[in-house]
């Protein structure tokens, strides 16, 4: 019986009993789904799923604060690893999924879409997302993001009677497909040399038993040849299928398109959760097993970022459809988010501070987007993909509690004091500077104020009335846009996320320690 | 709490309260909303002139200190700290003027949706209280902050022409400089190991040890262009006649005569004290810049026909010279600046406030469509000659001991001759636009378009609401004409000490108390006497340093 023995004393299963859950949660609406009445309004697949994962994701943060892990350790034979940076993602995706459902569920109910898949699908795609930030393995990375990259195929196309839904969703499963091939050899040619280091003129003895795809067995291996020429092709394959899904230059021309096409709140979970993931397992592979490549990596990244930064608010100005320029400024955003990520490796084996940089900033881009993307998904068009900024004129006098919701939301992205963003691009400039990233700072404070004319416009849009003479033709047609009605839970939601992210920026008080 | 603490808190919190009150939609009828309103600026009015009252000027350091080190990110060392010292206080209590003077203004100026009109200028009074009250740097910035951004608001919502454009390129302008200088706060912030982000904590950090100079050069640099921006140093000046020009009254004068002030304050403060060296390789560049502002900017000003933006190019010129005083690297010349943005502060924000009470009689901005209003409207006649002579900088009037404290520490430096005469020249320029303004305006015949206009509205002198609120701070401007040392005493203490570690371009550097002394013995000889020994400061140690 020694073989069970080992088995349950390697697989912990109650260490991702978050995930397990959340998947038989997932299955659970699915089933329910089918009990629905032909016809009936009411989506209680929807209600299900939001109330689920708010238990969820009460009980994992009252697991986190009061029981939290204070250990680092390894389960299921080394495929995962549980620590502090993990469970706070673990918490981010869960908070994330929660509220694309509660978009999800408003926005449903206006395009009368059915709505067990899409729940499903996002509860099964959170749940992907959160293994694949505590992985600790190539082949459980890949997997987890696989899992995840179906989810999102078919999440995009979900609104199927919009052209450009499915187009969105044919060019995220082609682009999606190509980065995770590339990523996918970039793991062969690192698992080619690992295997066998002699064969390819590493020199490497590494320890008995150890996983050649172990983040740990690759870390030493790296450590051992940082100037190999097959292990460097392999990390910036994999760096490369990575920069696919943060929409870094020069692996960010689908974002406009798939950011244009997909449902609103797919939109923003992409924009929040895909994104955030990319970032949490870069961060993790640049100071974990790629860290002896520090020297190769930081010109790299550096022009990367700078690439991307430039690209992201150039691009942006020029739109006039707002999920591209959504999309478009996400990709500048990713450009910053690339600094801190540039800063940690320059902090070699002290990163911790560069990590929870980049978490903060994360947690106000979520709350951000959401409050951008909330507001976007109640608009009435007939083409929901032609968000164009005349349909916010004089928003904020029409309905002012979304034209608070929406100004906080972009303030926030812009970075304007009092809002959280603020303090998030402080505190990235700071450790830009501490890391001595003195053109990348400069780069992204040009890209800072650039942002603004895009930002600033929009908000202009919403708040400032516009001569009489110009918005005769719109009033024609912007009372159809922007019904009054009861948005139930949606509303306080919105509000809620807005007033934290206004909170933040003037008090950031358990935030402000735990750096 | 003290008394005086609670006021140094509450001239912060009071007009954010009621700002809070008013979006909250209390009181439906417009009297509860002009008293809340009323209470808001009055109390910073209060506050800043019974704290002004209050301070002793023999102290060096910062008085009615209000410390919270909980609030605030203490990852980077930033807490919540509020004081004033001798620089602070005389700047804390002008922008107390102000803020109650362009108040009244806005309560009574009838713009529809008064109440949010008057709850985001009281976000910006409050942000404005807390700028000049800060002692850490962080929060210095971020209530500069506070008042910027409903700067942009009510330009879009309540501007003249092009408002939205000039919205637009205020706020990409603005922000650029704010990011730029923040990136010059960080790097103190990381670069000093300090044990708090506030100025006396850095300034005895890097007592102990200094900043290499390439650092002090570069970190200069950028505060110094973030901050020029800021306060539209010439060639960053584009956006601000223009912004001033759309903006409505209450938002030019708060933001041209206190919120402008930041910069120069920063720069006084924070970025010659700390970094000296870099001050002294920046002197001379910053010094052909300020003369753009004089020179140049003047010259654009007598261009103008339009009084707004003639009294806004006018703002910024003058700024020129508290950008020389900062330039001379020397007390005499940082005290003279400090006292000239306390005067200009309040004699640019009284031009502003007279020149809408003159439109709103002729009905236009257009200078050469006046004439004559004189006869109609001595007491504006008369309020509006004494604002220009003091902008123009008649003795009498502040803004005359600024630029003389300026020129004078020019004079110390042979070097400065060239700066000193042209700089001299801005006087006649000044005086050029001014007296000029004053002739189409009030003297001659009326024009054609302004007897059609009279015809329709009749027109009226200054009612009792606008006498009090450009007396107010007429008054000031006098006050600091007859009586300078009540700033520069305390202005002296506390810049000589932060001058002290300056490197003094000159060889024989004149404290500025002997220059305000000798000013105050030719102006009055009495209260020289009454002064000098109730402070008791003992004459001869401040003349020889």
């Amino acid at each position: 019986m020694d073989a069970y023995l080992i088995f349950s004393n390697e697989n912990i299963w109650s260490e991702i009993w978050p995930e397990l859950s959340l998947a038989l949660g997932a299955l659970f609406v699915l089933g329910l789904d089918l009990f629905r009445k032909p016809g009936s309004s009411t989506s209680l697949c929807g209600l299900v799923a939001i109330g689920f994962q708010a238990i969820l994701l009460g009980v994992h943060l009252f697991d986190y604060l009061v029981w939290h892990h204070t250990f680092d350790r390894d389960t299921f034979s080394g495929m995962l690893t549980q620590g502090i940076q993990g469970d706070v993602m673990r918490s981010f995706f869960l908070f994330s999924s929660l509220l694309v459902s509660v978009l999800g569920n408003q926005y449903l109910k206006n395009k009368s879409l059915r709505s067990g898949e899409f729940h499903h699908l996002t509860m099964l795609a959170t749940a992907g997302l959160m293994l694949l930030s505590q992985s600790n393995n190539f082949v459980m990375l890949f997997v987890s993001l696989e899992t995840v990259a179906i989810c999102f195929y078919t999440l995009v196309a979900y609104n199927r009677n919009s052209s450009k839904s499915l187009e969105a969703g044919i060019k995220y499963l082609i682009f999606g497909a190509l980065s995770s091939s590339l990523l996918l050899f970039g793991i062969v040619l690192l698992y080619g040399v690992g295997s066998s280091p002699e064969a390819w003129g590493a020199v490497f003895d590494g320890a008995e038993g150890q996983d050649p795809l172990g983040f740990q067995y690759i870390g030493n291996l790296i450590e051992a040849n940082p100037d190999h020429l097959l292990l460097r092709a392999g990390v910036v394959l994999i760096i490369a299928g990575i920069a696919f899904k943060i929409g870094a230059a020069p692996f960010q021309i689908w974002v406009a398109d798939v950011y244009h096409g997909s449902p609103m709140p797919i939109t923003a979970f992409l924009a929040v959760s895909s994104k955030a993931a990319g970032f949490f397992v870069l961060i993790s592979l640049v100071n974990g097993p790629f860290l002896g490549m520090c020297d190769f990596l930081l010109p790299l990244f550096g022009f990367v970022a700078t690439f991307t930064i430039l690209f992201g608010n150039l691009a942006s100005c020029a739109q006039q459809n707002l999920k591209r320029m959504l999309g478009l400024s996400g990709v500048a955003h990713a450009g910053y988010l690339l600094v801190a990520v540039m800063a940690s490796m320059h902090f070699a084996g002290d990163s911790d501070r560069a990590i929870w940089v980049l978490f903060f900033y994360l947690f106000t881009y979520l709350l951000a987007s959401f409050c951008v993307f909330g507001v976007m998904s109640l608009a009435r068009l007939e083409d929901e993909t032609d968000h164009e900024f005349f349909h916010y004129e004089n928003l904020a006098k029409k309905h002012p509690w979304m034209g608070f919701v929406l100004v906080c939301g972009i303030g926030s992205l812009a970075g304007i004091p009092p809002f959280a963003g603020f303090i998030a691009k402080l505190l990235l400039i700071s450790v830009a500077f501490e890391a001595k990233l003195y053109f990348s700072l400069s780069v992204m404070i040009i890209g800072v104020a650039i942002s603004i004319y895009y930002y600033f416009g929009w908000i202009r849009e919403i708040t400032f009335h516009p001569k009489p003479s110009f918005s005769d033709d719109n009033d024609q047609n912007s009372p159809v846009i922007w019904e009054k009605g009861s948005y139930g839970l949606f509303k306080p939601c919105m509000i809620s996320l807005a007033i934290i992210s206004l909170v933040l920026g003037i008090w950031q008080g358990p935030f402000g320690d735990a750096f | 709490m003290s008394f005086h603490q609670t006021l140094l808190l509450g001239s912060i919190l009071v007009p954010a309260l009621c700002s809070i009150l008013l979006f909250s939609g209390l009181g439906k009828r417009d009297s509860v909303v002009k008293n809340i309103s009323y209470i808001g600026f009055l109390f910073p009015f209060l506050a800043g002139i019974i704290l002004f009252v209050n301070f002793d000027s023999a102290m060096r350091g910062y008085c009615f200190e209000v410390f919270y080190p909980q609030m605030g990110l203490q990852e980077l060392k930033i807490t919540f700290h509020l004081g004033l010292n001798g620089v602070s206080s005389p700047l804390f209590a002008m922008a107390g003027i102000v803020g109650l003077a362009a108040g009244i203004a806005a309560i009574h100026s009838g713009a529809d949706r008064l109440r949010l009109y008057l709850a985001l200028l009281l976000i910006m009074q409050s942000g404005l209280m807390g700028l000049f009250a800060s002692i850490d740097l962080f929060f210095y910035y971020l209530f500069h902050e506070f008042a910027l951004i409903p700067t942009f608001i009510m330009i879009g919502l309540w501007g003249g022409r092009d408002r939205r454009s000039v919205a637009l390129e205020i706020t990409i302008y603005l922000t650029l400089g704010a990011l730029i200088s923040l990136g010059g706060l960080v790097a103190l912030n990381v670069l000093v190991d300090a044990e708090k982000f506030d100025f006396p904590s850095l300034s005895s950090a890097l007592a102990e040890t200094a900043l290499a100079d390439s650092t002090q050069v570069k970190i200069f640099g950028l505060l110094l262009f973030g901050f020029g921006i800021l306060v539209a140093l010439f060639p960053f000046h584009t956006w601000a006649a223009k912004g001033y020009e759309a903006a409505p009254t209450s938002v030019s004068m708060l933001h041209a005569g206190v919120l402008k002030k930041f910069g120069l304050y920063g720069l006084i403060q924070i970025a010659v004290p700390l970094l000296p060296e870099g001050a002294r390789e920046w002197s001379p560049y910053l010094m052909w810049l300020a003369l753009g502002n004089i020179l140049f900017v003047g010259f654009v000003t007598m261009a103008q026909t339009n009084l707004k933006s003639m009294v806004g190019y006018g703002s910024v010129m003058h700024m020129g010279y508290c950008f020389l005083g900062v330039a001379a690297c020397t007390a005499l010349g940082a005290g003279a600046g400090v006292m000239l943005m306390v005067a200009h502060g309040l004699s640019v924000s009284v031009m502003f406030l007279l020149a809408t009470q003159i439109q709103k009689r002729s009905g236009t901005f257009e200078m050469n469509e006046m004439g004559g209003l004189g006869t109609k409207t001595p007491i504006l006649a008369c309020f509006f000659i004494a604002a220009s002579l003091a902008t123009i900088g008649l003795p009498g009037f502040g803004n005359f001991w600024g630029e003389f404290g300026v020129f004078l520490s020019l004079g110390q430096e042979p070097d400065h001759h060239l700066f000193l005469g042209l700089a001299a020249l801005g006087i006649i320029i000044s005086a050029i636009f001014g007296l000029r303004a004053i002739a189409k305006i009030f003297y001659g015949s009326p024009s054609d378009e302004l007897l059609e206009h009279v015809k329709k509205n009749p027109i009226s002198d200054l009612k009792s609401q606008e006498i009090v609120s450009a007396g107010i701070i007429l008054i000031a401007l006098l006050f600091l004409g007859f009586w300078p040392r009540g700033i520069s005493d305390r202005i002296d203490t506390e810049i000589e000490t932060r001058y002290s570690g300056v490197p003094s371009l000159t060889t024989t550097s004149l404290p500025p108390c002997c220059l305000l002394k000798l000013n105050n013995s030719t102006t009055d000889g009495n209260l020289t006497n009454y002064s000098s020994d109730k402070i008791g400061i003992p004459t001869q140690n401040n003349s020889i340093k």
